[in-house]
C-alpha cells in the first residue's frame, strides 16, 4: 500500500512534468504541422541558462525567471530564423532539421556550458512531507512542480480562451489562408506560438532539473515521453496531451517501481505503438480524416 | 505517339497488316532493349563492386593498422548508412532507431561470438545478426508502416531511447559493461588466399576490414539492384504519392514494411561488423546520437543515393580526428574539442536542408542537369 501510494504520487508529479512538456509540443504542432524535436535541447539550454545566473549568485527566482525569458527569445528565434523556410514544406524536411538542431544545441551547450553532471538548485524540500508520522513521496519541489504546471496551464487556457491575440493565434493555427485575408499577421503569431511553445518546455526542463543532475542529455528521453504523451491524447488537442501526460508519467512510474527502471523507455514505446496501432489520432480524437 | 498510331489503325482497313508489321517488330525490339538494359544494370553493378574491391584491397594494403580499423567504422557506419538512405530517400520513411537495430546485430553478433571456438563461420554470424534484427525490424516496421511523417519519426525515437536499457535489464546481455567480442581465428585458406594475391601476411584487425568492406560491397549491390528494381519503383511511388500509388495497384503497407525490414536488416549487419571492429558491445555505444549522426550522414551525402551514404559516412569516420584536432589547436579543451563533430554534422545537416536538399550527390547531378540544358 504505502509503496502503491508512493508510485502514484511519483508518477502524478512526473505526469505533470510531462504533461507540460507535451504541450509544449502540441502548440508547435497545431499551428505549424511540426513536431520540435529539438524542444528537450532547448529547454535544456535554457536550465543552463538558469544554473550560470544562480551560480553567479542571484536567487533561484531570478535564474527561474531568466531561463523562461531565454525560452521565450530561444523559440521566436529559432522559429523566424531556421523553420520559417521549410513550414508548409515535405513533412521530412521539417522533421531533419529539427534533429540536426537537436544535434548542434547539444553539442553547443556541450562545448559552452562542459559536458559533466551539475547537481541543479531546488527552491523548496526534497524530503518527503509527513502526514502523521509517516512521510510520503510528495515533496514540497513535487507539490511546486504540480502547481506550476496548474497556473501555466490556467494562463494559457485564459490567453487562447479570453484574449484578442489568443484568438488570432487560433486563427493563424486553423487556417493560415483565411486567418492573412482577416487582417492576422500569420507570420507573427507563428513565431509568438514557438515562443510560448518553448516558455512551457523549459518550464518542464527546469522542474525536471530542480534537486537533481543536469548534463547536455538530460533531457533526451523526456523528449520521447512528451512525444508519447502528446500522440497519447492526441496531438492536436492541449487538453488531451496534459491528459496523456499525466497517464504516461502515472503508468512509467508504475513500470519503474514494479518492473524496474530499465524498461521505462520500452514501456513508453509500447504504450505509443498501442495508441498508434488502437486509436491513431489519439485517445481524444474526433476527427479521422486524412487530407489527401 | 507510336503506340496511339498502332491502337487507332486496325479501323483503317488493308493499311493495318503493313502498320502492324514493323509496330510488332518494334516492341519486339524494345523488348529485347529492355531485357539488355536489366542484365546491363546488373552487369554494371557488378563490375563496379569489382571494382570497388580492387580499391578495398589497393587501399587496406597501403595504410597502416589505424587506418584499417578507422577504415573497418567506415565500413560499418556505411553499411547502416546505405539502409537508411534507401528507406529515407526512397521510400520516405524517417528512421531514428537505426542505432537501435545496430545494436540488436552487435548483440547477436557478441552473444555469438564469446568463446574462443565459434559457433559457426563468420558469414553464419553476419547472416544470423542480419536475420534476427531483420525479425525485429518486421516487428517494428508492420506497426510503423500505418503511420507517417512525424509519428514514425517518433516511435522509431522511442526505439532508439528503448534498447540499451533492454541490454541494461538482462544481466544475460552483460549491463553497462557489455559484452566482449572475440573475433575466431582467421581460416587458413583465407590467410593462404590473402598471402597469394598480396604476399603479406593478414593480421586480425585487417581481417575485419576485409570482411566489412566485403559485407558493404555485397550490401550495396543488392541494395542497388533492389533499387532499379520494380520493388525500388514502387517504393518511390509510394514516397511520391501515396493515392496515386494505391491507385496504381501498389499495396501501400506491404511496400512500406518491406523498406524497413530490408532497411533494418542492414542495420543489423552493420552492427554485427561493429561489434567485431570494436570488440565490445555495449548500450554506451548504441545512443541515441548514434541514429541522429547517422541521419545526417545520409541526409548530408544526398537521400537516397548510395555513393552519397559511402560519402556521408566517410565523413563521419575521418571528420572527427581533423574537427578535433582543428578545435585543440584553437585552445579549446579535449572534451570540447570532442564536441566539435557532432556541431559540425548538425549545422551541416541544417544548411543542407535550408539550401540544398538534394545532397552532396543530388546537388551535384543538379547542377550536371542544369549545365547540360536538360
Amino acid at each position: 500500500m504505502q509503496q502503491l501510494l508512493t508510485t502514484a504520487l511519483t508518477g502524478l508529479t512526473l505526469g505533470a512534468v510531462y504533461a507540460a512538456f507535451a504541450l509544449a509540443l502540441c502548440l508547435i504542432w497545431r499551428s505549424t504541422r511540426i513536431v520540435n524535436f529539438a524542444q528537450a535541447p532547448m529547454a535544456m539550454i535554457t536550465t543552463y541558462v538558469a544554473l550560470v545566473v544562480i551560480d553567479a549568485g542571484y536567487s533561484y527566482w531570478v535564474g527561474f525567471a531568466a531561463a523562461l525569458l531565454c525560452g521565450l527569445v530561444l523559440g521566436a528565434v529559432v522559429e523566424r530564423v531556421v523553420v520559417r523556410p521549410v513550414e508548409g514544406k515535405a513533412h521530412i524536411n521539417a522533421v531533419i532539421l529539427t534533429l540536426g538542431l537537436f544535434i548542434v544545441l547539444h553539442s553547443a551547450a556541450a562545448i559552452i556550458f562542459g559536458s559533466r553532471y551539475r547537481s541543479f538548485p531546488a527552491p523548496f524540500g526534497l524530503r518527503g512531507l509527513k502526514v502523521g508520522d509517516t512521510s510520503i513521496a510528495l515533496t514540497g519541489f513535487g507539490i511546486f512542480t504540480i502547481v506550476a504546471v496548474v497556473v501555466v496551464m490556467a494562463l494559457l487556457v485564459l490567453l487562447f480562451r479570453y484574449t484578442d491575440l489568443g484568438l488570432k493565434m487560433r486563427a493563424a493555427a486553423f487556417n493560415q489562408e483565411v486567418a492573412r485575408l482577416l487582417g492576422v499577421r500569420v507570420g507573427r503569431m507563428l513565431t509568438l506560438g514557438w515562443a510560448l511553445a518553448a516558455l512551457v518546455g523549459s518550464l518542464s526542463g527546469l522542474l525536471i532539473a530542480g534537486g537533481s543532475l543536469v548534463h547536455p542529455g538530460y533531457m533526451d528521453s523526456v523528449v520521447v515521453y512528451g512525444f508519447v504523451a502528446a500522440v497519447l491524447g492526441g496531438l492536436d488537442s492541449p487538453a488531451g496531451s496534459v491528459i496523456g501526460g499525466v497517464l504516461l508519467g502515472l503508468s512509467l512510474s508504475f513500470v519503474s517501481g514494479y518492473v524496474g527502471s530499465e524498461l521505462v523507455a520500452l514501456a513508453a514505446l509500447v504504450i505509443l505503438m498501442g495508441v498508434l496501432l488502437l486509436r491513431p489520432g489519439g485517445l481524444f480524437s474526433h476527427t479521422a480524416e486524412r487530407r489527401v | 505517339m507510336p503506340t496511339t498510331s498502332t491502337t487507332s489503325s486496325p479501323g483503317t482497313g488493308s493499311g493495318t497488316a503493313s502498320a502492324a508489321g514493323p509496330g510488332t517488330s518494334r516492341f519486339a525490339g524494345v523488348r529485347r532493349l529492355r531485357r539488355r538494359r536489366a542484365s546491363s544494370v546488373l552487369l554494371r553493378h557488378l563490375l563496379v563492386a569489382l571494382a570497388g574491391l580492387v580499391v578495398v584491397v589497393l587501399v587496406l594494403e597501403s595504410t597502416s593498422s589505424f587506418r584499417n580499423s578507422q577504415l573497418a567504422s567506415m565500413a560499418y557506419l556505411g553499411i547502416a548508412a546505405g539502409g537508411l538512405t534507401v528507406l529515407t530517400g526512397l521510400n520516405g520513411q524517417l528512421s531514428l532507431g537505426h542505432g537501435a537495430f545496430m545494436a540488436v546485430g552487435a548483440y547477436t553478433t557478441a552473444l555469438m561470438m564469446q568463446d574462443s571456438d565459434p559457433v559457426m563461420p563468420i558469414v553464419g554470424v553476419l547472416v544470423a545478426a542480419t536475420a534476427v534484427s531483420l525479425v525485429v525490424g518486421a516487428a517494428v516496421g508492420v506497426p510503423a508502416a500505418r503511420l507517417h511523417g512525424p509519428y514514425i519519426a517518433g516511435a522509431t525515437l522511442a526505439l532508439a531511447i528503448a534498447v540499451p536499457g533492454i541490454a541494461l535489464y538482462f544481466d544475460r546481455l552483460g549491463g553497462e559493461q557489455g559484452l566482449s567480442v572475440l573475433v575466431p581465428e582467421i581460416p587458413v585458406w583465407v590467410l593462404d588466399a590473402v598471402y597469394f594475391v598480396t604476399g603479406s601476411e593478414l593480421d586480425s584487425t585487417k581481417y575485419v576490414a576485409y570482411v566489412g568492406w566485403l559485407s558493404l560491397i555485397v550490401s550495396y549491390v543488392l541494395l542497388a539492384n533492389l533499387m532499379r528494381s520494380r520493388v525500388g519503383r514502387t517504393w518511390r511511388a509510394v514516397r511520391d504519392d501515396e493515392v496515386a500509388a494505391e491507385i496504381a495497384g501498389i499495396h501501400l503497407g506491404r511496400a512500406r514494411v518491406l523498406a524497413f525490414v530490408v532497411s533494418a536488416a542492414c542495420a543489423g549487419l552493420a552492427g554485427a561488423v561493429m561489434a567485431m571492429a570494436v570488440r565490445i558491445t555495449a548500450p554506451s555505444g548504441f545512443t541515441l546520437n548514434l541514429s541522429l549522426v547517422l541521419l545526417s550522414a545520409v541526409v548530408l551525402g544526398g537521400l537516397g543515393s548510395l555513393t552519397g551514404a559511402l560519402i556521408g559516412s566517410a565523413l563521419l569516420t575521418f571528420l572527427p580526428q581533423v574537427v578535433t584536432d582543428l578545435g585543440a589547436g584553437a585552445g579549446l579543451t579535449d572534451v570540447q574539442a570532442a564536441e566539435l563533430a557532432p556541431l559540425v554534422y548538425g549545422l551541416t545537416m541544417v544548411a543542407v536542408i535550408l539550401l540544398a536538399p538534394a545532397g552532396i550527390v543530388g546537388s551535384i547531378r543538379n547542377a550536371r542537369r542544369r549545365s547540360r540544358g536538360v
